[in-house]
């Protein structure tokens, strides 16, 4: 009895919105299973490549959990992954810098345009959508301004550690021609997974990670709590710089080049992820797990819409626009419903 | 006095000015550990002011701070450098997060740490605890927000308490509790005061003082009136303290219209009629007559502003009707109950009345307007006018007319507010706390003009939590207890032992 | 007295916003001696720099007044009016046919995509103001779905129409020497002047913006008031939809109106409007949206190509929130004060 209402009460609001998201995630891949049982979808390769083509999303959705948690947003990463690929490619090709030192370049770079964007949001107190907004136009525009063409990576040492497969040899399939073939992911997905991991300890045993909720769930209790709000949110949004410098890398390592329009819309696909995985835009609620979930959906999205051959692309904006929608009703519901009690 | 062994505070000669106004001149304080010191005053009286210095929110001019007895000066910069000296502060809105765990808002910056990450068995298990201590049980691994706002405030105490128990400040901590919970906060309070806390404690009402403090230190204009045994200083004598002056400008407008009252048979101009709205107030009837101004009384929370809400069509009924004159009303936003001759100053005036940055005109006119309609713009030419004569008829100090709202004192904007209503010549008239927060003079002011109004025909409702100022001022009361009216008291009754018992429930009127 | 005179104007809500649009109009005829010089040309079109700002600042002008008020009413933004402008464009083009004549008479195609616009914005009120979720979220839906949607009426395909009358709108009426969208541009500015001067919607958006709670109580319906704003946001990203599908007489989903959202918001921020809702200047707006086409055509004339023009624009965008922000000013108040009181110490 004690029990069955706990977990009424651990269900209530957003674990419940969390739960759907797990449900709903099952419930698309095992359609797309049953539909598409023919071309393959069943596949564990088909899983993992939710990973290889969504890792630089992960790293970014879990960054964007890290900004919506506090209250805040960026809308800036989009930009700062594609200059991220351009600056790479650039370095590497124009320049003859190591793969080794352009990396560190970049991640370098990324972070210093957290911090300047975190300077201007928690320092001056101005909104993160515009400051975000700015970084955006800004990082775009330094994109076009490096190169205006685009840049094929060449660089070996790159080209090998995109191209290393770590291959799952446990599991065995057979393609068409009754080869044994063994699923397998990329290096990105390794980086992607253990970034992961880490904020996910972050958030939850760190005083820092707690803190962040701390500032989101109500900014001048925190302040009055004695957290220093401004440093909190300034770290934010330097870690999230530098995460979309690192997610940049791994879009790179999947696409091999830079060109002025590579990743734009991204970040939408990152708050989307993290919406839809139970982050609240008001911050204060959110875990790296769901937006984990909110990645995966849109990654089954895509492939369900790949498969069918048809269908074009939009849709997957589409369903993405129309679950975003769903969530974000939900939540403000669930909200409504609280404020009533 | 400086010989006394158990000082945990002293304040001493304190000076502090905003642009324009002295806040505080040469004002003392002195807390001992293990007692419950009262901070009285009016508004503007600097007790804010003081606790503001004290916390380290603003700074002070000139003055000495120090604590435990201590020869050093003490000097605090912010509140966590107040929390640091043994400071700490309990805001009347909990300060906490509701998104966060019980034990979390307990521990947040300073979480048990092993192996370099959070040890969230032994935070839970500290938390609990520290909560049982004050007999508080609950489950500190659940969000805040589940919790009801006397708990929130209760884990905002322990949370100060585990950080420093020397000297601890609750700035009006009772306001949005109600009886029972009120009385849990009381035994925290003496529990604390047991383990040899000071406590500061400020608050409007004279009922909690007598019943918790020790001490009492008055302030008035920003300046020490005096610190008192709470035994040696009767009631009276410290409201007349707070004051400034003796009763007798209040009691001269103890009803001048109760020649009304004979009218009582008079035309119904509301009538409610098995009115009700889930959740918040049962299903109740209510009758107002024509020049009557009727009293509705009760704890917080026993469904006074719900009832006015209700008959004001800002909570839209579920249950029973409301006639106007015998016709029947329909109403489904405020603007109907306007359209009819109703007005509603509302409680809160911060959050529901004023519109802050919006010029005393406009707040003015913009009830007016509403009732006219969007496509009849009053113009510009009348609405000065309009504004103009109401801000002479009601005395309210501004600037100009152009003048934000925002930048007028408490008691003008609930002048402005009057003036709104007022302006749609209403038959009807709601207030709900129509003189909380606001000086005495003013509020006197609001009382005369309310007697005043219902001698010239319009009916009023009138909501305090004031019963003395109820008296003065109503024909008639409803008396409401848990979200249900249980009673009426007329003009003889009306008493404030009779009110009391009613309140309480007694029984005898129901 | 002089001082006091200056303070005086400096506080005037416009003076900033007039002063940034002056300092570019300013380097740009540093820049280039003939700016302001207008002249005729072969078609006896008027052409020149200034003109070709005013044309080519109409949609956005248009979009910043329906902004305006969303930001007013809500304090949020509409960041969906971009794509809101490619689902018009798409709608009016796939009306009228890419035939050599029209399926359907011009003004049905005109009317289709402004009734589909107000659609669009009545689905963002609704979000916003009936189911209470912040604003940037709810028009997030559009922003995301808006060009699919555009995409899925026009089968994926850029649709041009042929008939010349088409481009009417978007460029210059026959024996009109001034560009259409000018004269668009203004008629909505006045007709949304006269609109809320001339009724109470000035005063009742600025309340419910404010304080839509005590608005509510003293007779607004602040639900209605802000779904009202979203819808007319709507219809004004309708109205730049059709202007730019005009200008290029097709429809090309991806790109109409692309990043025009974010102007939108930087010329209502530019104008002096707080983002935080509550009092406005519509002229304030104008003058914003102004001043980031003069900008924009200025660096254009510099050699700067449109890729790199965001960085530009960002870089101003900081400088000016900067400026804005209260803690900025807070800063310097306080260096001010310390020079003040160096200068007692050394008389004293």
């Amino acid at each position: 009895m004690n029990i069955a209402k706990k977990t009424k009460e651990k269900l209530d609001g957003n674990n419940f919105l969390l739960m759907i998201t797990i449900l709903l995630f099952f419930a698309l891949y095992l359609a797309g299973m049953f539909a598409f049982h023919e071309k393959g979808f069943g596949k564990p390769q088909v899983f993992l490549n939710l990973f290889i083509s969504n890792a630089g999303l992960l790293i970014a959705a879990a960054g964007m959990t890290m900004v919506l948690i506090t209250g805040g947003i960026d809308i800036s990463i989009g930009s700062v992954i594609g200059m991220t690929c351009m600056l790479l490619a650039w370095m590497m090709e124009k320049k003859g810098i190591s793969a080794g030192a352009s990396i560190v370049i970049v991640l370098i770079v990324g972070t210093v345009f957290g911090l300047v964007q975190g300077f201007l949001i928690a320092y001056l107190k101005i909104q993160p959508f515009i400051v975000t907004l700015a970084g955006m136009f800004f990082a775009r525009g330094m994109t076009a301004i490096i190169s205006k063409d685009m840049i094929t990576i060449t660089n070996e040492t790159f080209l090998r550690m995109a191209g290393e497969k770590i291959n799952f040899n446990f599991i065995t399939t057979y393609n068409k021609k009754g080869m044994a073939i063994h699923p397998y992911i990329y290096v990105s997905v390794i980086i992607a997974i253990i970034v992961f991991i880490l904020i996910f300890l972050f958030l939850k045993y760190t005083k820092f990670g707690r803190s962040i909720y701390a500032v989101g769930g109500n900014e001048q209790s925190a302040l009055l709590m004695g957290l220093n709000v401004r440093r909190i949110k300034l770290r934010v949004y330097v870690m999230n710089g530098f995460l979309a410098a690192l997610a940049g890398f791994v879009f790179c390592l999947n696409s091999s080049g830079g060109f002025v329009e590579q990743a734009r819309g991204f970040e939408m696909e990152a708050i989307a992820s993290s919406v839809i995985g139970g982050t609240l835009l008001t911050g204060g609620v959110g875990n790296v797990i769901g937006s984990l979930f909110g990645v995966l959906i849109k990654g089954t999205i895509e492939s369900i819409i790949t498969f069918q051959g048809t269908l074009s692309s939009w849709w997957t904006k589409i369903a993405i626009a129309a679950l975003l929608c769903f969530f974000i009703v939900m939540q403000s519901l669930f909200a409504a419903v609280k404020k009533k009690k | 006095m400086e010989k006394e062994k158990n000082i945990v505070l002293s304040m001493r000669h304190i000076y502090k000015n905003f642009p324009g106004v002295v806040a505080l001149s040469d004002v003392d304080f002195t807390l001992r550990s293990g007692e419950i010191h009262a901070l009285m005053g009016e508004n503007g009286a600097g007790k804010s002011t003081l606790i503001k210095v004290l916390t380290g929110v603003e700074e002070f001019e000139t003055g000495e701070v120090r604590t435990d007895g201590k020869a050093d000066l003490v000097i605090s910069r912010s509140p966590q450098e107040a929390q640091k000296h043994g400071i700490s502060t309990v805001y009347q809105e909990v300060n906490l997060c509701p998104n966060l765990s019980v034990a979390e808002n307990i521990f947040i910056g300073r979480e048990p740490m092993k192996f370099g990450r959070i040890n969230w068995k032994a935070m839970n298990v500290k938390a609990k605890e520290l909560l049982d201590s004050l007999n508080i049980e609950i489950d500190v691994t659940r969000a805040l927000e589940n919790y009801s706002v006397a708990i929130q405030q209760m884990v905002a105490i322990a949370r100060a308490v585990d950080i420093s128990a020397k000297v601890l400040i609750l700035d009006e901590p009772t306001s949005s509790l109600d009886e029972s919970e009120i009385r849990k906060l009381f035994g925290v309070m003496k529990k604390l005061k047991e383990r040899g806390t000071g406590i500061v404690f400020v608050t409007h009402f004279l009922e909690q003082v007598y019943e918790v403090c020790d001490r009492i230190t008055v302030l008035r204009n920003g300046r020490l009136v005096g610190e008192y045994e709470v035994d040696n200083l009767p009631r009276v004598q410290l409201v007349a303290k707070m004051m400034g002056k003796e009763f007798d400008d209040l009691a001269s407008i103890k009803k001048s219209c109760s020649n009304q009252a004979e009218n009582v048979e008079t035309e119904k101009v509301i009538d409610a009629r098995g009115l009700g709205h889930t959740g918040t107030i049962k299903p109740f009837d209510l009758a107002v007559h024509k020049g009557e101004v009727i009293g509705l009384s009760g704890l917080l929370g026993s469904g006074r502003s719900e009832l006015a809400k209700v008959i004001y069509g800002a909570d839209k009924a579920d249950a029973g009707s409301v006639y106007m004159k015998g016709k029947k009303l329909v109403l489904k936003a405020p603007i109907d109950a306007m359209k009819v001759g109703m007005a509603f100053c509302p409680e809160n005036r911060k959050e529901e009345g004023i519109i802050a940055d919006l010029s005393v005109r406009e707040n003015m006119i913009l009830a007016l307007q509403a009732k006219r309609g969007m496509f009849h713009l009053i113009n510009k030419k009348e609405q000065e006018e309009l504004t103009d004569r109401y801000i002479d008829i009601l005395q309210v100090k501004t600037a100009s007319r152009e003048t934000p709202i925002k930048q007028l004192s408490g008691g003008n904007q609930q002048k402005v507010i009057l003036g709104r209503w007022l302006m749609t010549n209403p038959e009807f008239l709601i207030l709900d706390e129509p003189t909380r927060g606001i000086d005495v003079g003013t509020k006197t002011e609001i009382q005369k003009l309310v007697v005043k109004l219902a001698s010239e025909g319009m009916s009023v409702m009138f909501i305090s939590s004031e019963i003395e100022e109820m008296l003065r001022t109503v024909n008639r009361m409803a008396i409401l207890r848990d979200g249900r009216k249980v009673g009426e008291l007329v003009e003889e009754e009306l008493s404030q032992d009779n009110i009391m018992n009613a309140i309480a429930g007694g029984g005898e009127v129901e | 007295m002089n001082r006091k005179k200056i303070k005086h104007i400096t506080k005037y809500r416009l003076f900033w916003p007039i002063v940034c649009l002056i300092l570019v109009l300013l380097f740009n005829l540093i820049k280039t001696p003939t700016f302001f010089k207008v002249s005729i040309n072969s078609n006896g079109v008027l052409y020149g720099y200034i003109i070709d700002i005013i044309n080519r600042s109409s949609e956005l002008i248009i979009l910043a007044v329906g902004m305006t008020l969303c930001v007013a009413s809500s304090a949020g933004t509409d960041i969906s009016v971009g794509a809101t402008m490619a689902v018009a464009g798409a709608v009016c083009c796939s009306i009228l046919g890419s035939g050599e004549a029209y399926n359907a008479p011009y003004f049905v195609g005109i009317l289709g995509a402004l009734l589909v616009a107000v659609l669009c914005g009545a689905w963002n009120g609704f979000l916003v103001a009936k189911l209470k979720i912040q604003p940037m979220v709810a028009t997030l839906i559009l922003f995301t779905a808006g060009r699919g949607i555009a995409q899925l009426i026009t089968g994926g395909n850029i649709l041009y129409i042929k008939v010349d009358n088409f481009k009417y709108l978007g460029s210059t009426l026959p024996h009109v020497p001034v560009p259409t969208p000018i004269f668009v541009a203004i008629g909505v500015v006045i007709l949304t002047y006269l609109l809320l001067k001339k009724t109470a919607l000035n005063m009742y958006i600025q309340s419910v913006g404010i304080n839509s709670k005590a608005s509510r109580l003293l007779g607004l319906n602040s639900t209605l008031i802000i779904f009202l704003t979203y819808m007319f946001c709507g219809l004004c990203a309708g109205i730049a939809g059709v202007i730019a599908t005009s200008r290029i007489y097709s429809i090309d989903a991806n790109n109409v109106g692309l990043n025009l959202e974010l102007d939108a918001i930087l010329a209502v921020a530019l104008g002096g409007n707080s983002l935080g809702g509550g009092k406005f200047s519509l002229a304030g707006s104008v003058i914003g949206a102004i001043t980031i086409q003069a900008l924009s055509t200025s660096l254009y004339a510099m050699g700067v190509s449109a890729d790199q023009l965001p960085v530009y624009k960002a870089v101003v965008v900081i400088l000016i929130v900067t400026l804005q922000s209260p803690e900025f000013k807070k800063f310097v108040n306080h260096q001010k004060q310390k020079r003040v009181e160096k200068i007692g110490e050394k008389v004293a």
